[in-house]
């Protein structure tokens, strides 16, 4: 083991050091790393007179590394790239409509890591010689899941995305602060550990200038906007309630019976929760999409903030005034879960956490693609270890950790991005633990997915514009969600959630 | 010497086939199958589409919130684009400068320009509260308030589309002959009375015209709903063509899709014309 590990290092310091021809000549690497898909081993193959076609979304997120990867790919083999970037709204139906009426249009695509179900027909499975690759293995075993479809590995994993707390480390580890919390509420001020404890510190710290700016600060930002990702945010905040450790067969649907599960009390409990929290959002934070709240939390207007990594990034940035005051921590858990079996609320001494492994980017090669060969190529060159390392460091290009090294090292966002070590072990640590986790949600990713998606954000949307009770938003959800099954058809709804539910039930 | 006619013809009828026929009736076709994201062929369902349409409370609903956001708009960009036309058309200092001027907000990419509003209305960092709490007022809502939300959208419209229907006022008011307004001098009539009794009932039939192309682009009001509020809060801000996009688009239920579209095409033809001759009876009749 040791020796291996010796072997290893020898052999990244042997690649960083021959590398340096290649980072003269591509300066976004810092030098290439020994591999079957490496600069070095891209450079011997040659596709000179032929076209490879990819369709990817709009830059920069996922479409600046792709154009970069592909300019790159170019230059090392000859061949001719063409690259289509398509806003994130457009995405799905550019890629679906050609599949379902037999054009073959793009050889590879990159998209979101969700939309499986739909696609898993229309996708090329990755060589062995590719799955078998150390760059493939080194791929963390959340995204090896997400990658997988009924046993087989169809994506090619180049994102790892997943929910977490982000928190200013500068309020919440404030001695003054602290001390001033526990005067007021009688309670020790902390990360929170449950969406209560949250929405109380929120609250505290909602409307009144604690970072001595001049500015109003604020509690929480979050993806509230109806159709803009909003149904992530939401079910990071039902998972802890709905997700009982101890119950499985399913999280959005009983696996047996194919009967919705959103209108139960776990789910509604989670909406409750989120109407309440628009009193601790900045003004207008009720209709922050994604962006929104990325500038909100990464411009330091809020104390809490979860989703993705880019809110994080952004407080990251080099120019960012909250450059190494904030910390990463696991999504709040709660302390009571409810049990659908018994149709009760189980007390949790430990609050029940449930790790959300929500969407990613990833990629994948087309069916009836006639480059096959070069696509894989392609993809195993964008994702060689030189090219992750570099892309992980540019915030704006959306390549989130999701393999074993360098990904969850500290020392790496230290040395490499200036990080303060207890930022970058906060990070680390966090994201790494969720692998280890045996309570997790994935999205729903069954054919449709979309459609029972969008049915989702309209009932939530509709409790947070209080047209609706949560109550009664989450039965009119279950009941198109119903519709929708019929429609699609209850076995192969079935069929498809179990390879959710395999990932979830582990 | 009629067949050689007729075949100088064909190029244009096919053009037009291709063009304008073949996609509505294929569009007619597809209204009637199943296609979705997992069914695509294109099989025969009957009317189930429509039937299912009929239940469907959030199309409707999104119609009826259509009809009212579009005609507020256009009788706001009526009432205000008519003002400006009247200002330029009168001797004005720098007059062919507010007329250029007045054009530019339709000249500028509706998306981008509702991205814009879109940052102008952000409730905490944007420049119209900010300049709003200079004056002592409030921080509005814009955009998270169902009610304010709905100004939003009406207010970028107008923003947008007032300077088409200057264009075409203005356009009329330059065309108006000179003698009545000598003859209405000559009676003694003042400003008011002119505008009433000369310049509206001879703007009648530019008027229609006005109101009736407006309606039509507003009934496709998309842009600026998809961009400021994705049709919430809620649904308070939906309108049918944003809804018809998410079931078509974001769910890929094509099929169901179709009949919507086409459901809201019918509509909207008979509901134009029957406002075109409403305002037909009540305009010229009048002039």
């Amino acid at each position: 083991m040791r020796l291996t590990r010796l072997a290893l290092t020898a052999l990244l310091f042997l690649g960083t050091a021959r590398g340096d021809e290649w980072s003269k000549k591509f300066p976004t690497i810092k030098g290439d790393v020994p591999g079957p898909c490496s600069f070095e081993a891209t450079s011997k193959k040659s596709y000179k007179g032929r076209t490879l076609s990819i369709v990817t979304h709009a830059v920069p997120v996922m479409g600046e590394p792709t154009a970069l990867h592909a300019k790159q790919f170019e230059e090392l083999t000859g061949a001719k790239v063409k690259v289509v970037h398509v806003p994130f709204g457009d995405l799905f139906q550019k890629i679906m409509i050609p599949f379902q009426t037999g054009q073959n249009a793009y050889d590879v695509m990159f998209f979101g890591s969700l939309w499986i179900g739909d696609f898993f027909p229309y996708l090329e499975p990755p060589p062995q010689s590719y799955v078998d690759m150390p760059q493939m293995q080194d791929v963390t075993r959340n995204y090896k899941g997400v990658a997988t479809w009924e046993g087989k590995m169809v994506q090619f994993p180049v994102d790892g995305d997943r929910h977490y707390l982000k928190y200013r480390a500068d309020v919440i580890d404030n001695p003054k602060l602290q001390a001033e919390y526990k005067k007021k509420t009688g309670r020790q001020l902390r990360v929170p550990q449950t969406w209560e404890e949250y929405d109380e510190i929120a609250r505290h710290f909602n409307g009144w200038d604690w970072d001595g700016d001049g500015e109003k600060n604020y509690g929480s930002a979050e993806v509230v906007a109806r159709d803009n990702l909003m149904f992530s945010a939401f079910i990071s905040r039902v998972a802890p309630y709905a997700k009982h450790p101890a119950v499985k067969g399913g999280f959005f649907f009983d696996l047996e019976t194919m009967k919705p599960l959103v209108n139960t009390p776990g789910w509604v409990k989670g909406l409750e929760d989120f109407v309440k929290a628009q009193d601790t959002m900045p003004p207008g934070g009720n209709n922050f999409g994604l962006g929104e709240e990325i500038f909100s939390f990464g411009g330091g207007q809020t104390v809490f903030s979860y989703s993705w990594d880019d809110a994080f990034v952004q407080a990251m940035e080099p120019t960012s005034r909250i450059r190494n005051l904030v910390g990463a921590a696991p999504l709040p858990g709660a302390s009571k879960v409810w049990n659908r079996k018994t149709g009760k609320w189980d007390a949790f001494k430990e609050p029940n956490r449930a790790p959300y492994i929500t969407w990613g980017w990833t990629s994948a090669v087309t069916k009836d693609s006639k480059n096959k060969d070069m696509a894989f190529d392609y993809l195993c060159f964008f994702a060689n270890p030189a090219n992750h390392a570099s892309d992980l460091l540019v915030g704006r290009f959306g390549i989130n950790p999701y393999r074993k090294a360098p990904d969850f090292d500290p020392a790496f966002y230290v040395k490499e991005a200036g990080w303060a070590a207890q930022v970058a072990k906060t990070y680390t640590a966090t994201l790494g633990a969720m692998d280890e986790s045996h309570n997790r949600v994935f999205d729903l990713r069954v054919p449709g997915v979309n459609q029972y998606m969008t049915s989702m954000a309209a009932g939530v949307s509709k409790a947070l514009a209080k047209q609706l009770t949560p109550q009664q938003a989450m039965d009119e959800v279950a009941k198109e969600w119903t519709e929708i099954t019929q429609r699609l058809g209850p076995d192969r709804i079935r069929k498809a959630y179990a390879n959710v539910v395999a990932l979830e039930d582990n | 010497m009629l067949r050689s006619r007729h075949l100088f013809l064909l190029p244009g009828l096919l053009a037009l086939l291709a063009i304008i026929l073949f996609p509505l009736l294929f569009t007619i076709r597809v209204s009637f199958s199943s296609w979705d994201v997992v069914l695509h062929a294109m099989d025969f369902i009957g009317g189930s589409n429509y039937a299912r349409m009929m239940r469907d409370t959030r199309f409707w609903e999104s119609l009826v919130r259509l009809v009212a956001m579009s005609a507020i708009s256009v009788a706001l960009e009526y009432v205000l684009g008519f003002a400006l036309a009247l200002l330029v058309w009168r001797d004005l200092r720098f007059k062919r400068f507010f007329r250029v001027l007045f054009l530019v907000p339709m000249m500028t990419t509706p998306v981008i320009m509702t991205v814009i509003w879109r940052t102008i209305l952000h409730e905490s960092l944007g420049p119209a509260n900010h300049l709003l709490g200079l004056l002592g007022v409030a921080p509005v809502p814009w955009l998270s308030q169902a009610g304010a939300a709905a100004a939003s959208v009406i207010l970028v419209e107008v923003w947008q589309w007032t300077s088409f229907m200057f264009l075409l006022l203005l356009a009329g008011l330059l065309s108006l002959p000179r003698e009545p307004f000598q003859a209405a001098a000559v009676d003694g009539a003042g400003p008011v009375r002119t505008f009433f009794s000369v310049v509206f009932p001879m703007m009648a039939p530019i008027t229609i015209g006005a109101l009736i192309i407006r309606l039509i682009e507003a009934s496709k009001m998309m842009d600026s709903v998809y961009v400021l509020t994705q049709g919430g809060p809620g649904t308070a801000t939906e309108t049918s063509s944003y809804y018809i996009y998410i079931r078509g688009l974001r769910d890929f239920q094509i099929g169901y899709a179709s009949s919507l579209s086409l459901t809201y095409l019918v509509i909207m033809i008979v509901s134009l014309t029957i406002v075109a001759k409403v305002l037909g009876r009540a305009l010229l009749g009048r002039s």
